[in-house]
This record gives C-alpha cells, structure tokens and sequence, in this order.
C-alpha cells in the first residue's frame, strides 16, 4: 500500500473501517436518503416519509434477515414467496372460517413456515440438488396447496378474520396511525438474527459452512442441522410475516409473497452478503433493507415517474454486486499486505 | 524404526461400492513420529483409502486397528474425536474468515452462560496464533487477518497447526503440496517435518515422488486399489517409485521416448 508515511495504527483502522463490507451498503444509504429527502422535501423527512419506508422495510426486513443468514450459508430460498400466504391463510381458515381462537390459528400458520422450511433444509442437507431448485419447487408446491385448500375447505382465494383486540394490537395495528407494529417486531428479530450470527457461536458455523461446506463438515460443525434450521428459521420468519400482514389486513389472500422473493434477496445483496457466501452481516442487511425501502416508497414522494423506481433498485442491485465484489478483493489485499 | 509404537494399522481393508471393488486387502501400518508416504497415480484408490481412515467411508471388509485396538468410524466426527485428522488439499480453512475464527470452526471457545454463549474472539485468536507460530510461520501474528490473505503453504501450516492443536495423533495430509510453488511446499514439508517430531502419526498423500523422498520415511504405493510395493526409506530410489507409481510403466523409457 503506499502509506508509508503512516504510521502502522493509522494504516489499520483506516483499513479497517474500508474494509467492512458494509461501508459500500452505508455509502449507498445515505446517496439513496439524500437524493429522495431532496425531492421528496419535508413530506419524506417527516413521519410520512419514515413511516411509509418503516412499514416497508419492516415486512420485508422480517423475511430478509433469515433469507441473509442462508445466503451466507451459500443457500437460497425462494419458497418464502409462497410461505407467506400459506401461513396468512393457514391461520385465517384456522381462526377466521372455523371461529378457533387467533392465537391458535397463529400458531397454525407459524407451524406451517417452519414445517416448509424442515423440508426445504432436509431436501438441501440430504441431496445435491441447488438449494434454488429445491426452494422453487417447494414453493409451487405450497403455492398449490394453499391455492387447493382454500379453495376446498372455503370455496375462496380470499378469507377474512377479525382478531380479538389483544392479537390485532400487537400484530396488526398502526402506532399513532402510522407506524405498523411490525417494525418493533422487526428491531427484535433483527436483535436475535445479530446475536445468533456475529456473538454466538453459529455464526461461526454459519460463515465456515457458506465458505467450504466439505471443510466445515470435516470441522465437525453438524452442516445437516444447521442447513435444516436455518431454512426453518426463513420458513418461520416467512410464516411470520404471513401471520403480520392477515392481522394488518384482516384478510388472507392466496396470491400475496411473491415480491417477497426477489425483495429479500435485493435487501440481503445490497446489504453486502456475498452471492458466493462465507461473507455478509445483520447491520449490512438492515442497512441494505433500508435502502431498498427508501427507494421503493421515496419514489412516491419524490414526484418522479413511480416507474422509475423499479430502475433505481436494479441500478442500486448492480452496484452493490460490483462493489461486493471489490470489496471483497480489497479485503484480502490489505489483508496480506499488512505484515 | 520398528522400536516405536504402531498408532494406526488397517489389516486386510477392502473397500467396494456397490459392485465396484476399490480397495483390496490394504494391509498398513504407521508408527508415532513416522511419516508413511502414500503413492499413487490419480485414481488409484487413494482418497477412498484416506477417507476409510477419516470415518468418511466404513471399511467393507477388515478392520482399523488404532493403538492395537479395533475400532469403527460411523462418522467423521468420530474419527476426529480418536485423534485423526485429515488436512485436504485447499487447507480446509475459510478464506472470509479470520484466522482466529478459521481455526476453531465447529469447536468455538465461548464466554458466557446457559442458551447466551459468546464467541471468544480474544482468546481464540491468541491460541491460534500461537499454534501457528509455534510450528516455525511467524509471519502469522494477528488472528483478524482473513484467511484468504494468506499464501497457500500458510494456509496448509494453518490448517496442520489445527488438526495438531485439537489434539490430532495421525495426521493424514491429502496432497498438501499439489497446489504449491517450490517454496511454499518447502514450507509444509517443515511442518510435516515438526508434525513428526512431535510424536505424530503422518500419513502424506502426494504424487511428487520427490516431496515424498523429503520426509517419507515410509512409503507405500497404490496401484488400482491394492498396494503394490511397501518398503522403507533409501530402499528405492526416485526413478523406481515413479515407475511404480506409473503402473509398472517404465517411467525412464516412456519420457526418453517423448524426447525424440
């Protein structure tokens, strides 16, 4: 490097702060707020502007998370698209048509996204099929079912349910008539996803496995397991989502996660995580969900052709692949250098 | 060298998949602070040999001896847990990860109690490092450095450092110098050196007659399956393990016939 004239420390923490994958992701952040906050003017910066990304954000954040944790694990899942209104319906036929309590209805729907996600992880653990193969055919077939058993047990794509009020305050109300509740179920899973990733152990498991699978295997790190669980964690979080939106919306429609699917994965790749694995973090993925929902809602706000959003995303996707990328190089260089 | 203590010893090994014969009647044995270099020509059953010691495969027919004693591998992680270890070709290390990280992948030093256990990111960087420089690469001195950064024999030094630091006593190294320049394979053949002066069972898979001839003081060549010389170290010289290793092939005669 030529920073001879440093001295060593100065060299370092300027690497290091370079070198976190989510400085690109943070820099891209602030452009995105910057350039909606000029257009959109006090509309944006104020609490509509928050609010409306905030709601965004926190659904697809939810789902994001999970989705990050098995991309770093050098997993996809695509099945969360129909996981969603699986467990939406699931738990509106539960409590809405047959009249059982809420709470049983959620757990109905919760059951359903973590049982979707055992046999997405159970068919990725044991065959050699791509995790994306699997996790598309997982999710017609969930798609299918929940299409065929709405149909059968209800005679409709779309059921109702009114909740009591305790269910819908927690699950599906708007603080001050903004602010969905979901964000502060999102700040929780974000607190766990951080802990289970980058304090405890598993992280560890979870970065060795995205980065060599065989060698993570021959460490003794119980790959099966962990690939099962994380794929029930993106099933239950998924389910969660599905169980957030039928209280919000006291409805359950058959045909409402599929932009899910592409929405997580551009949060988590904006975010930082590398397509490849073995790399990515939670403050990446929030910072990349964020992004990702200013630009979806700041268009509204900005007067521009809302059109225009869809290029932004795809020019935001691009960047930060690229910038993922350089990142990445640039990390094992300073990293060797530094002797 | 017979004085020693035989560590690991396979009697009459055969090893078939499904109609497949792979390995036939392998008969080996491998003493403490001895290295057995195992010579083939790709394909000849070397890697399911290696992976019957790892516990990877289960032997069809015969038996694994470890101190005298006959043991089973369900699992890879059993044969670890009885003290062997295989190091494979790409170091079986992380290149995103810290060297600290790297190193104690499956096996994290924690802080804490009950369900919040912390990753111990101090300490393991401090063993790591000191496991590695202890094996002669000082060039190694913080555990944030990301594996990838490192060069190849490092990565291999990294990983055999591992392997011994958890506790390793037969050591099976699967190609370690393949990949390697001149003298970064120099550089592992010191540690397989260490790894034997400390008391190891090495088992050294090459085909580089001459990285075997450095530290072998026991080689065994495998041809389709079956091993079809076992001497010690000076009974053969270089060009008659090549031919060995080349199925029988004279060797000389092929490359003299090239050069006209």
């Amino acid at each position: 490097m030529s920073t001879t004239g440093r001295d060593q420390k100065t060299q370092s923490s300027l690497g290091n702060i370079v070198r976190r994958p989510e400085t690109g992701s943070f820099v891209g952040l602030v452009f995105v707020f910057t350039f909606f906050a000029i257009l959109g003017g006090p509309i944006f910066v104020g609490a509509p502007g928050w609010s409306s990304w905030l709601n965004i954000a926190a659904e697809v954040g939810i789902v994001a998370l999970p989705i990050g944790l098995l991309m770093i694990a050098g997993e996809l899942d695509i099945s969360v698209g129909s996981v969603i209104p699986a467990s939406s319906m699931t738990a509106a036929i539960v409590s809405g048509h047959f009249g059982l309590a809420a709470p049983i209805g959620i757990l109905g729907g919760l059951g359903v996204g973590l049982l979707v996600g055992f046999i997405n992880g159970y068919l990725v653990a044991k065959t050699k099929i791509p995790s994306l193969i699997i996790t598309i055919g997982t999710m017609f077939a969930v798609m299918g079912l929940t299409l065929g058993f709405a149909v059968l047990l209800v005679g409709s794509t779309s059921v109702s349910l009114v909740a009591d009020p305790l269910t819908k305050k927690l699950l599906g109300t708007f603080v001050g008539g903004m602010f969905n509740v979901s964000m502060f179920w999102w700040a929780g899973f974000v607190a766990i996803i951080f802990y289970l990733l980058h304090i405890s152990p598993i992280g560890n498991w979870i970065f060795a496995l995205g980065g060599d699978r065989e060698s993570a295997r021959n460490a003794g790190i119980p790959t099966a397991n962990l690939t099962i669980g994380l794929y029930m964690l993106s099933g239950f979080a998924a389910a969660f989502v599905g169980i957030l939106q039928l209280l919000t919306y006291t409805s359950a429609q058959v045909a409402s996660g599929q932009p899910f699917i592409f929405n997580s994965i551009m949060c988590v790749v904006i975010g930082g995580v590398l397509l490849t694995g073995g790399a990515g973090s939670v403050v990446g993925i929030v910072i990349g969900t964020a992004t990702f929902s200013i630009v979806n809602q700041g268009i509204f706000f900005s007067g521009l052709d809302p059109n225009m959003g869809s290029i932004f995303i795809g020019v935001l996707l691009l960047a930060a692949v690229l910038s993922n990328d350089g990142f990445r190089a640039l990390t094992i260089k300073l990293s060797t250098k530094k002797s | 060298m017979s004085d020693k203590k035989v560590v690991i010893e396979l009697r009459n090994v055969d090893k078939s998949f499904g109609p497949i014969d792979v390995l036939h009647n392998i008969n080996l044995k491998v003493r403490e602070g001895e290295v057995l270099c195992l010579l083939g020509d790709n394909g000849a059953g070397k890697s399911t040999l290696i992976k019957t010691l790892a516990g990877v495969h289960q032997p069809t027919r015969g038996e694994i001896l470890l101190d005298g004693k006959s043991v089973t591998f369900d699992r890879p992680k059993q044969a670890q847990e009885m003290g062997i270890a295989t190091v494979h070709q790409f170091g079986g290390t992380f290149p995103l990860m810290s060297i600290g990280r790297s190193f104690f992948a499956g096996v994290e030093p924690t802080k804490g109690w009950g369900p919040f256990k912390v990753f111990d990111r101090k300490t393991a960087n401090e063993i790591a490092v000191k496991a590695v420089q202890d094996f002669g690469i000082t060039r190694i001195d913080d555990g944030d450095r990301l594996v990838g950064g490192l060069s190849g024999g490092e990565r291999q030094s990294l990983a055999i450092a591992r392997a011994v630091h958890f506790g390793a006593r037969v050591l099976i190294l699967d190609e370690p110098t393949a990949a390697l320049g001149v003298k970064q394979a120099a550089h592992v053949l010191r540690i397989v050196n260490e790894a034997k002066r400390r008391g190891l069972a090495v088992i050294f898979i090459t085909h580089q007659v001459m990285h075997a001839m450095a530290v072998g003081d026991h080689f065994a060549v495998l041809i389709r399956g079956a091993i079809a010389a076992d001497f010690g170290r000076g009974e053969k010289t270089r060009e008659e393990i090549a031919d060995l290793m080349a199925g029988g092939e004279n060797m000389a005669e092929l490359e003299a016939s090239i050069k006209v």
